[in-house]
């Protein structure tokens, strides 16, 4: 293990300040930790920011807003979330374990890595930990790897459930930085590997995460559901975030949310299934319909193919449980 | 009885081999091949020395003395010759493990001439050969009556092919050594074994050391498996560290490393043929296994050797061939052998159930044999058909109605599977010690505690022959020092162990002082029957129409395996075993990279065991069963048999709910979705 220094920040402006290159800011340290155990990250300095006063889930208003180093325990059981969020209450308890819960922070939960095993391997190549040494996961093992959006480079995924379930209710990132404030929107923290698979999101060095917002919760019913061949502490071989308001009058979508995990470098906003349901019956055949229309544009690797119908499959049925 | 030594286990009281404390103690951390094959050209350590904090490298570049390089897997840094990636090519110590790692990881630089690797066991290869023997010193082959006349002559035929993957142990205790060389040249290793005094021999050969030179300290041990049966590298390399250190030195693999260098289960391919009569009586059983070695040494698991104690036929036949790859050496995991070679043959007795159109448990009674089929010896007990009658019973097997894919419940196809088990119940010479200390009894035996409560049953096992309460008994264990015992393996160390303790407590009371035995010689006289335990096994599982998940809301074993000496202990091992099956069923596999030749998914996080939340209703329990042929407590061995048979009753179960036969394990999403 590398040499590194480590410090805990007070306040943000703290946090900046100290950040130069080699810094790494330190959250729960559930997934970083490893990394750095496994040689994948080397920072040479910690910036400890779970001590910033970003710690408060603040459920006035509308919305909600939800400290950066709130842990993932915490987020879950929150009153407001529970209520109001029951689909991101059932996305965080998905994910990892209890004990990891209760380390890992809010922030931290949508900058962990992929968990790609040649990425987690430096005995191996990896566009992404070393630019441009090759991917051995497109010729070897990618059965739980993308089937959208990934590139020559790059076929991870991301590995977050909470970030599923935050692309389907358009959360706000709230991000301070050396040079400025600014709100980034999910889906497009997170961005598709293309030649820079280097690159999980479009942060820049040195800009942290303070908070997380939610608009008021989508009209209709909604539902978070994650397949996997361990019932637990499992990574999503795909998952879906739904969010389904039909007209009972008339039995149509007015409209709908639909997120994929595990099915790319990025939680997928499944736009083009949602914009065939916007105005249709709300029927199965339609659900198949809309399903197959996002998925049309799915490359499946030979050893990842099962994905397609899978997420199918798990859109239409899930989208069917939502039917009032 | 709770463990005796629990309370001192969940206060942390209890040492590991890792935790043991020393003076001035240093670290070693192993250098990895990052070829497959090849021949290492170069070794510079120049930036690993010039690390304050560094003391020694070691590697071939100065090949350290050794005593015996028979086992090539301990025979460290003797070869320039790279036989699998992960192997152990170098190593650092230094006085932190920190500094260890990172000058292993970054200082040391070996340059490489690789050589095209074949890491891919396949049926048709072209190096597959008959091994002399397969594990533990049984016949590779045999064969008896004329198979394919019986396949002729049979009215319903099976001939399918299984294929299981490769399997790591995965202990929650890495393989951990601490290594201290006493001034007068002695060794003292705090190791993490399954066998104190078999590990203490190991070492001292490899070493060039007389035995009695060199003490293998083990009292708590966090699991093995089977991976902890033999020597692992660790220890040679903590001795080999210490000694080129000059100080104490400390290793615990890491995780990754853990699946390099302490042995797995060889993935199998299996063609099972079954031909029967109308009314399902079998004509004839074959069972070809196809497994792999490394090119460093043979280990040739007995795969296809539970077919030869299972059902009666007058024609039958087992094989078992290998293949030397570019690949580590397997060795045991838990029931090397009947664990996946009963998955097969189960699975096909299933198959020939549903093609014949009897009913699974039916058939199992049909083909129940009087003598052992292979060598007609007689049974010493064998209570098959006792434990499908009870399971049948207890699970509700009666009036199931066998056609597949038919029950729904909501999104989810509902079936249930049985599958039998068994596993061979033998015992090796040991000896004990019992005296008299302050009042109490003391029994010493270099027994080992591995997890299973070993402690705890020789301390019942002494208290009951002593005629006295345990409370008054202290067992000692897991130390070379101690009388001679057996390893902790194929489930024979209650009865090795126990046999000597009773006849040790025996003989204190003729004296009243002190009693030793040696079993030698009983063991000796363990001929004349075939000795097995047995049992059976149901699954219910769900699997969901739309993801092909599967879940298994009931699980039962019921056993026959002699006296069982400590009911909890006993039924921790049976659920532990089925657990584990049932892992193996639904999601334990280590991927290959058939183009880097080495492990994938190297870690708890990606190679999944089952979780709590996958385990629902689960029991085990057993029937009364006497054998006067076994041992003096009557008892067989219950570590391994819980494992064996699992993978199949799910398996069959999976069919029964949806129709499809899943014969590669594991029985994952991908294979069941669309």
């Amino acid at each position: 293990m590398k040499l590194f220094e480590y410090a805990r920040a007070a306040d943000a402006r703290e946090a900046l300040e100290r950040f130069r290159p080699g810094t790494m800011y330190l959250g729960g340290g559930t997934n970083l930790v490893d990394l750095m155990r496994l040689g994948v990250a080397r920072p040479d300095f910690l910036v400890d920011v779970t001590r910033l006063p970003y710690d408060t889930i603040d459920a006035d208003g509308d919305g909600l807003r939800i400290g950066a180093a709130v842990r993932n325990s915490d987020l879950a059981a929150h009153p407001a979330v529970r209520e109001r969020y029951p689909m991101l209450a059932r996305a965080v308890l998905s994910g990892a374990s209890g004990q990891v819960r209760n380390m890992a922070t809010t922030a931290g939960n949508l900058l962990q890595r992929t968990r790609c095993p040649y990425f987690q391997d430096v005995s191996r190549p990896c566009n992404k930990r070393r630019p441009a040494s090759g991917c051995p996961a497109i010729p070897g093992d990618h059965e739980n790897l993308a089937i959208l959006g990934h590139s020559e480079q790059c076929v991870a995924t991301h590995p977050s459930d909470m970030a599923v379930a935050l692309a389907a209710l358009g959360a706000q990132v709230h991000v301070t930085g050396p040079a400025s404030d600014r709100v980034v929107p999910i889906p497009g923290l997170h961005r598709l590997p293309g030649a820079e698979p280097e690159r999980d999101t479009v942060l820049t060095p040195g800009e942290l995460i303070t908070a997380i917002t939610l608009p008021p919760p989508p009209p209709g019913r909604s539902h978070y559901r994650k397949v996997r061949e361990r019932a637990s502490f499992a990574f999503a071989l795909v998952s879906v975030a739904a969010v389904l308001d039909v007209d009972e009058a008339s039995d149509t979508v007015r409209d709908c949310r639909i997120a994929l995990g595990g099915v790319a470098h990025v939680p997928w906003r499944a736009e083009r299934a949602e914009a065939a349901l916007r105005g249709a019956p709300a029927t199965e055949e339609e659900f198949v319909r809309a399903a197959e229309a996002e998925l049309a544009e799915a490359r499946p690797l030979p050893r990842n193919a099962y994905k397609v119908p899978l997420a199918r499959n798990l859109i239409v049925r899930t989208l069917q449980e939502l039917i009032p | 009885m709770n463990r005796v030594e629990g309370r001192d286990k969940v206060t942390g009281r209890a040492r590991y081999a890792f935790e043991y404390p020393a003076e001035d103690v240093a670290y070693v951390h192993p250098v990895q091949a990052a070829v497959t094959r090849g021949r290492i050209l170069s070794v510079d350590a120049t930036d690993a020395l010039a690390t304050p904090g560094v003391l020694a490298v070691l590697s071939c570049a100065e090949p350290p003395a050794l005593g015996s390089r028979e086992d090539a897997e301990l025979a460290l840094f003797q070869s320039d010759q790279v036989a699998y990636r992960g192997q152990l090519v170098a190593a650092v110590v230094a006085r932190a493990p920190e500094t260890a790692r990172e000058a292993a990881e970054h200082g040391v630089r070996i340059g490489y001439d690789a050589e095209p690797h074949d890491v891919l066991l396949r049926a048709d290869h072209p190096g597959l050969y008959t091994p002399e023997k397969v594990n533990p010193g049984m016949p590779a082959e045999t064969r008896r009556g004329d198979v394919e006349a019986g396949f002729a002559e049979a009215a319903v035929t099976v001939d399918a092919t299984y294929t299981t993957p490769t399997l790591h142990n995965n202990p929650m205790e890495p393989h951990a050594t601490m290594a201290v060389w006493e001034e007068n040249g002695d060794l003292t290793l705090y190791d993490s074994t399954q066998g104190a005094a078999d590990d203490r021999d190991t070492i001292a050969e490899v070493l060039g050391l007389p035995p009695e030179r060199v003490r293998v300290v083990a009292p708590h041990v966090g699991g093995g498996f089977g991976s902890k049966g033999t020597t692992r590298p660790n220890a040679i390399l903590a001795a080999l560290a210490a000694r080129a250190a000059g100080r104490p030195v400390k290793l615990a693999l890491t995780r990754q490393q853990m699946y390099d260098l302490t042995g797995y289960r060889t993935p199998t391919i299996q063609r099972v043929r079954l031909g029967a009569d109308a009314e399902g009586r079998l004509t004839a059983i074959s069972h070809e296994a196809v497994e792999q070695s490394s090119t460093l040494m043979e280990f040739a698991e007995q795969t296809a050797a539970p077919t030869r104690v299972m059902y009666a036929a007058p024609n039958r036949r087992t094989t078992h061939r290998l293949v030397r790859l570019d690949v580590p050496t397997p060795s045991w995991m838990r029931a090397p052998g009947e664990c996946p070679g009963m998955f097969a043959l189960e699975s096909a007795m299933d198959e020939l159930a549903v093609a014949a159109g009897i009913d699974p448990i039916e058939l199992r009674i049909r083909n129940e044999p009087d003598v052992d089929p292979e060598n007609d010896l007689p049974f010493s007990s064998r209570n098959l058909v006792a434990c499908l009658r009870e399971g049948a019973r207890r699970f509700g097997w009666e009036g199931r109605d066998p056609r597949p894919g038919i029950r729904l419940d909501g999104r989810w196809l509902i079936g249930t599977g049985v599958a039998a088990s068994t596993y061979p119940s033998r015992r090796m010479a040991s000896t004990a010690d019992a005296t008299v200390e302050d009042g109490d009894f003391v029994i010493r035996i270099a027994a080992a505690d591995i997890g299973t409560g070993a402690r705890t049953v020789l301390t019942r096992i002494a208290a009951e022959t002593l005629g006295t309460a345990p409370e008054r008994v202290r067992v000692e264990v897991g130390d070379s020092a101690l009388p001679r015992a057996s390893l902790a393996g194929g489930s024979m160390g209650t009865a090795s162990w126990g046999s000597a303790v009773v006849r040790a407590c025996e003989a204190l009371l003729k004296n009243g002082e002190r009693g030793t035995a040696d079993t030698t010689e009983d063991v000796e006289g363990d001929t004349g029957f075939s000795r097995h335990a047995f049992g059976a096994q149901f699954a219910e599982v769900r699997v969901d129409l739309d993801t092909g998940e599967v879940r298994v809301p009931r699980l039962l074993g019921v056993f026959a395996a002699g006296r069982i000496l400590e009911p909890k202990l006993a039924r921790s091992q049976f659920v532990g075993g089925m657990t584990m099956g049932m892992g193996m069923a639904l999601m334990e596999q280590t991927i290959v990279d058939e183009r880097d030749g080495g492990f994938l998914n190297h870690d708890l996080a990606q190679y999944h065991v089952a979780a709590c939340a996958d385990v629902q209703d689960i029991d085990a329990v057993w029937i009364e069963e006497e054998d006067p042929h076994l041992n003096p407590m009557g008892a067989k061995g219950v570590g391994e048999i819980g494992i064996v048979g699992t993978a199949a009753a799910v398996a069959n179960a999976v069919h029964h709910a949806t129709g499809r036969r899943v014969r590669d394990l594991p029985i994952t999403p991908p294979k069941l979705v669309g």
